[in-house]
Protein backbone atom coordinates (compact mmCIF):
# COMPACT_ATOMS: atom_id res chain seq x y z
CA UNK A 1 0.00 0.00 0.00
CA UNK A 2 2.80 2.38 0.96
CA UNK A 3 4.33 1.72 -2.50
CA UNK A 4 1.52 3.31 -4.33
CA UNK A 5 3.77 7.07 -3.39
CA UNK A 6 6.73 5.68 -5.88
CA UNK A 7 5.13 5.91 -9.29
CA UNK A 8 6.36 4.26 -12.41
CA UNK A 9 8.05 7.36 -13.50
CA UNK A 10 9.84 7.56 -10.48
CA UNK A 11 11.26 3.47 -10.11
CA UNK A 12 12.68 5.03 -14.03
CA UNK A 13 14.75 7.53 -12.57
CA UNK A 14 16.37 4.99 -10.09
CA UNK A 15 19.91 4.91 -11.48
CA UNK A 16 19.31 7.60 -14.06
CA UNK A 17 22.54 10.09 -13.68
CA UNK A 18 21.86 13.95 -14.30
CA UNK A 19 23.91 16.29 -16.81
CA UNK A 20 27.35 16.71 -14.74
CA UNK A 21 28.17 20.10 -13.71
CA UNK A 22 31.55 21.53 -13.28
CA UNK A 23 32.26 23.22 -9.97
CA UNK A 24 35.51 25.58 -9.89
CA UNK A 25 36.98 25.38 -6.19
CA UNK A 26 37.95 28.49 -5.50
CA UNK A 27 40.16 29.77 -1.95
CA UNK A 28 37.26 32.64 -1.47
CA UNK A 29 34.53 29.78 -1.40
CA UNK A 30 36.51 27.60 0.97
CA UNK A 31 36.98 30.42 3.15
CA UNK A 32 33.69 31.20 3.26
CA UNK A 33 32.41 27.79 4.26
CA UNK A 34 35.15 27.74 7.07
CA UNK A 35 34.04 30.57 8.49
CA UNK A 36 30.39 29.62 8.59
CA UNK A 37 31.15 27.09 10.72
CA UNK A 38 33.74 28.46 12.86
CA UNK A 39 36.74 26.15 12.15
CA UNK A 40 39.78 27.83 12.08
CA UNK A 41 42.37 25.18 11.05
CA UNK A 42 44.99 27.22 8.52
CA UNK A 43 45.27 24.04 6.44
CA UNK A 44 42.32 25.81 4.89
CA UNK A 45 43.01 28.99 4.40
CA UNK A 46 46.31 29.92 5.66
CA UNK A 47 48.60 29.59 2.14
CA UNK A 48 52.18 30.08 4.10
CA UNK A 49 50.71 27.56 6.94
CA UNK A 50 49.53 25.18 4.05
CA UNK A 51 52.72 24.91 2.05
CA UNK A 52 54.48 23.36 4.44
CA UNK A 53 52.24 19.92 5.16
CA UNK A 54 52.33 17.14 3.12
CA UNK A 55 49.42 18.40 0.97
CA UNK A 56 52.12 21.41 -0.16
CA UNK A 57 48.90 24.09 0.03
CA UNK A 58 45.16 24.79 0.54
CA UNK A 59 42.73 21.83 0.92
CA UNK A 60 39.43 21.91 1.73
CA UNK A 61 37.64 20.74 4.89
CA UNK A 62 35.74 17.40 5.12
CA UNK A 63 32.50 19.58 5.54
CA UNK A 64 32.91 21.61 1.60
CA UNK A 65 31.09 18.64 0.09
CA UNK A 66 28.93 18.63 2.57
CA UNK A 67 27.34 22.23 1.03
CA UNK A 68 24.04 21.70 -0.96
CA UNK A 69 25.73 23.78 -3.30
CA UNK A 70 28.87 21.55 -3.96
CA UNK A 71 26.23 18.95 -5.48
CA UNK A 72 25.26 18.78 -8.96
CA UNK A 73 21.53 19.31 -9.11
CA UNK A 74 20.42 19.44 -5.95
CA UNK A 75 16.83 18.89 -5.09
CA UNK A 76 16.04 19.25 -8.66
CA UNK A 77 14.79 16.01 -8.49
CA UNK A 78 13.38 14.58 -12.05
CA UNK A 79 10.45 13.50 -11.01
CA UNK A 80 7.49 15.83 -8.38
CA UNK A 81 7.98 15.28 -4.86
CA UNK A 82 4.85 13.67 -3.51
CA UNK A 83 4.53 15.37 -0.11
CA UNK A 84 5.17 18.76 0.94
CA UNK A 85 7.71 18.44 3.60
CA UNK A 86 11.08 17.62 3.06
CA UNK A 87 13.90 17.27 5.87
CA UNK A 88 17.53 15.90 5.30
CA UNK A 89 17.76 12.95 6.67
CA UNK A 90 21.86 12.18 6.37
CA UNK A 91 24.56 11.45 4.38
CA UNK A 92 27.41 9.48 4.17
CA UNK A 93 30.72 11.01 2.56
CA UNK A 94 33.97 9.38 0.98
CA UNK A 95 36.87 11.03 0.65
CA UNK A 96 39.25 10.11 -2.14
CA UNK A 97 41.66 12.24 -2.48
CA UNK A 98 42.70 15.96 -1.49
CA UNK A 99 40.66 18.81 -3.18
CA UNK A 100 42.56 22.15 -3.29
CA UNK A 101 41.53 25.11 -5.04
CA UNK A 102 41.83 25.86 -8.52
CA UNK A 103 40.66 21.80 -9.13
CA UNK A 104 37.64 21.92 -11.83
CA UNK A 105 35.27 19.06 -10.47
CA UNK A 106 32.72 17.44 -12.57
CA UNK A 107 29.85 16.37 -9.95
CA UNK A 108 27.40 13.84 -11.48
CA UNK A 109 24.07 12.89 -9.14
CA UNK A 110 22.69 9.75 -9.50
CA UNK A 111 19.25 8.59 -7.96
CA UNK A 112 20.68 5.56 -5.87
CA UNK A 113 17.26 4.45 -4.21
CA UNK A 114 13.55 4.99 -2.85
CA UNK A 115 11.93 3.70 -0.31
CA UNK A 116 8.58 4.42 1.64
CA UNK A 117 8.37 4.13 5.52
CA UNK A 118 5.63 4.53 7.82
CA UNK A 119 6.94 6.75 10.49
CA UNK A 120 5.05 9.28 13.22
CA UNK A 121 4.02 11.56 10.69
CA UNK A 122 2.31 9.18 8.45
CA UNK A 123 4.09 7.74 4.73
CA UNK A 124 7.55 9.00 4.88
CA UNK A 125 9.85 8.84 1.17
CA UNK A 126 13.20 7.82 1.53
CA UNK A 127 15.10 9.07 -1.55
CA UNK A 128 18.85 8.20 -1.01
CA UNK A 129 20.82 10.18 -3.98
CA UNK A 130 24.67 9.44 -5.05
CA UNK A 131 26.76 12.02 -6.02
CA UNK A 132 30.26 11.96 -7.61
CA UNK A 133 33.16 14.08 -7.61
CA UNK A 134 36.03 13.92 -10.38
CA UNK A 135 38.97 15.86 -10.37
CA UNK A 136 40.31 17.73 -14.02
CA UNK A 137 42.76 14.45 -14.08
CA UNK A 138 39.64 12.42 -14.10
CA UNK A 139 40.66 11.13 -10.66
CA UNK A 140 37.21 10.34 -8.39
CA UNK A 141 38.12 12.22 -5.17
CA UNK A 142 35.05 12.22 -3.23
CA UNK A 143 31.39 10.23 -3.20
CA UNK A 144 27.89 10.50 -1.26
CA UNK A 145 24.72 9.43 -0.72
CA UNK A 146 22.18 11.28 0.51
CA UNK A 147 18.97 10.76 1.50
CA UNK A 148 16.17 13.18 1.15
CA UNK A 149 12.72 12.59 3.53
CA UNK A 150 9.64 13.75 1.95
CA UNK A 151 6.78 13.23 4.20
CA UNK B 1 46.41 23.10 16.29
CA UNK B 2 46.86 20.42 18.58
CA UNK B 3 49.77 17.87 18.42
CA UNK B 4 49.96 14.95 16.13
CA UNK B 5 48.21 11.64 16.79
CA UNK B 6 49.64 8.68 15.74
CA UNK B 7 48.23 5.26 15.35
CA UNK B 8 50.54 3.50 17.84
CA UNK B 9 48.65 6.50 20.87
CA UNK B 10 45.05 5.16 19.70
CA UNK B 11 43.35 2.77 22.02
CA UNK B 12 39.56 1.09 21.21
CA UNK B 13 36.88 2.29 23.29
CA UNK B 14 38.53 5.47 24.08
CA UNK B 15 36.96 8.97 23.71
CA UNK B 16 39.03 11.75 21.35
CA UNK B 17 38.94 15.52 22.66
CA UNK B 18 35.33 17.33 22.70
CA UNK B 19 34.87 20.64 19.93
CA UNK B 20 31.67 22.49 21.64
CA UNK B 21 29.54 24.42 19.25
CA UNK B 22 27.44 26.82 19.87
CA UNK B 23 25.30 27.54 16.71
CA UNK B 24 23.24 30.27 16.67
CA UNK B 25 20.69 31.77 14.18
CA UNK B 26 23.58 34.26 12.40
CA UNK B 27 25.24 31.13 11.78
CA UNK B 28 22.64 29.57 10.21
CA UNK B 29 22.13 32.60 7.78
CA UNK B 30 25.79 32.21 7.22
CA UNK B 31 25.92 28.55 6.35
CA UNK B 32 22.63 28.89 4.03
CA UNK B 33 24.83 31.54 2.28
CA UNK B 34 28.00 29.37 2.25
CA UNK B 35 26.62 25.85 1.54
CA UNK B 36 23.67 27.88 -0.76
CA UNK B 37 20.98 25.79 1.32
CA UNK B 38 18.35 28.42 1.35
CA UNK B 39 15.38 26.09 2.87
CA UNK B 40 13.67 28.14 5.16
CA UNK B 41 13.17 26.13 7.93
CA UNK B 42 16.23 27.32 9.06
CA UNK B 43 15.91 31.00 9.43
CA UNK B 44 12.16 32.06 8.77
CA UNK B 45 10.34 31.41 12.37
CA UNK B 46 7.01 31.57 11.20
CA UNK B 47 7.43 29.14 7.77
CA UNK B 48 9.18 26.58 10.26
CA UNK B 49 6.20 26.76 12.70
CA UNK B 50 3.95 26.39 9.42
CA UNK B 51 5.96 22.82 8.40
CA UNK B 52 5.25 22.23 12.10
CA UNK B 53 8.45 22.41 13.49
CA UNK B 54 8.62 24.49 17.12
CA UNK B 55 10.87 27.16 15.77
CA UNK B 56 13.89 27.39 12.93
CA UNK B 57 16.00 24.21 13.36
CA UNK B 58 20.17 23.65 12.97
CA UNK B 59 20.56 22.09 8.84
CA UNK B 60 21.61 18.66 9.46
CA UNK B 61 24.37 19.55 7.18
CA UNK B 62 26.12 22.13 9.66
CA UNK B 63 26.09 19.51 12.52
CA UNK B 64 27.39 17.09 9.91
CA UNK B 65 30.58 19.63 8.94
CA UNK B 66 30.42 20.22 12.60
CA UNK B 67 31.51 16.66 12.85
CA UNK B 68 34.22 16.95 10.01
CA UNK B 69 35.43 19.66 12.08
CA UNK B 70 35.92 16.99 15.22
CA UNK B 71 37.62 14.95 13.13
CA UNK B 72 40.00 17.01 11.48
CA UNK B 73 41.06 18.67 14.12
CA UNK B 74 41.64 15.08 15.75
CA UNK B 75 43.66 13.19 13.11
CA UNK B 76 45.60 16.74 11.80
CA UNK B 77 47.56 17.10 9.30
CA UNK B 78 49.41 13.68 9.08
CA UNK B 79 46.21 12.04 9.25
CA UNK B 80 42.87 11.88 6.40
CA UNK B 81 39.41 11.70 7.26
CA UNK B 82 38.30 9.00 4.91
CA UNK B 83 34.76 8.32 5.37
CA UNK B 84 31.56 9.99 7.77
CA UNK B 85 28.51 8.47 7.68
CA UNK B 86 25.59 10.65 9.91
CA UNK B 87 22.03 10.57 10.29
CA UNK B 88 20.75 13.41 11.14
CA UNK B 89 18.56 12.25 14.27
CA UNK B 90 17.00 14.71 15.87
CA UNK B 91 16.55 18.11 15.51
CA UNK B 92 18.85 20.83 16.95
CA UNK B 93 17.63 24.75 17.44
CA UNK B 94 19.85 27.59 17.66
CA UNK B 95 21.00 28.78 21.09
CA UNK B 96 21.56 25.68 22.02
CA UNK B 97 24.89 23.84 22.83
CA UNK B 98 25.88 21.14 20.57
CA UNK B 99 28.89 18.96 21.40
CA UNK B 100 30.35 17.09 19.19
CA UNK B 101 32.03 13.70 20.53
CA UNK B 102 33.81 10.73 19.53
CA UNK B 103 35.32 7.33 20.44
CA UNK B 104 37.49 4.86 18.79
CA UNK B 105 35.68 1.41 18.22
CA UNK B 106 38.24 -0.27 16.30
CA UNK B 107 41.96 0.01 14.47
CA UNK B 108 43.68 -1.83 12.34
CA UNK B 109 45.88 -2.08 9.24
CA UNK B 110 44.98 -2.78 5.96
CA UNK B 111 46.16 -2.29 2.51
CA UNK B 112 49.51 -0.54 4.60
CA UNK B 113 47.19 2.10 5.94
CA UNK B 114 46.93 2.73 9.32
CA UNK B 115 43.03 2.92 9.82
CA UNK B 116 40.56 4.05 12.98
CA UNK B 117 36.67 4.04 12.96
CA UNK B 118 34.87 5.68 15.39
CA UNK B 119 31.68 6.64 16.48
CA UNK B 120 31.08 10.29 16.68
CA UNK B 121 27.57 12.01 17.53
CA UNK B 122 26.72 15.53 18.38
CA UNK B 123 24.97 16.21 21.39
CA UNK B 124 22.82 18.37 22.92
CA UNK B 125 22.44 19.97 26.20
CA UNK B 126 19.82 16.91 27.56
CA UNK B 127 22.59 14.34 26.40
CA UNK B 128 20.35 13.20 23.27
CA UNK B 129 22.70 12.00 20.12
CA UNK B 130 21.35 14.15 17.43
CA UNK B 131 23.15 13.17 14.77
CA UNK B 132 24.94 9.93 15.30
CA UNK B 133 27.61 8.99 12.95
CA UNK B 134 30.08 6.49 12.05
CA UNK B 135 33.70 7.56 10.56
CA UNK B 136 36.91 6.10 9.29
CA UNK B 137 40.40 8.02 9.30
CA UNK B 138 44.08 7.33 8.28
CA UNK B 139 46.79 8.09 10.59
CA UNK B 140 49.82 8.36 10.75
CA UNK B 141 52.18 5.52 11.99
CA UNK B 142 55.55 6.35 14.33
CA UNK B 143 56.98 2.57 13.27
Amino acid sequence: MAEEIITDAMKKAIGTKTKPVKIEIEKGMIRKFVDSIEDPNPLWQDEAYAKKSRYGGIIAPPGLLMAAEMRGRGLDLPFQLPMGRILDGGGEWEYIKPIKPGDVLTVVDKIHDLRVREGRAGKMLFIVTETTWTNQKGELVARALGTLINY
Amino acid sequence: MAKQVYYEDVKEGKEIPQLAKNPTTMQLVKWAGASGDYYQIHYDKDFAQAAGLPGVIVHGRLKSSFLGQLLSDWVGEGGWVKKIAVQHRGMDFPGEQLTCKGTVTKKYVQGGEHIVELEIWTENPRGEKTAPATATVVLPSRG
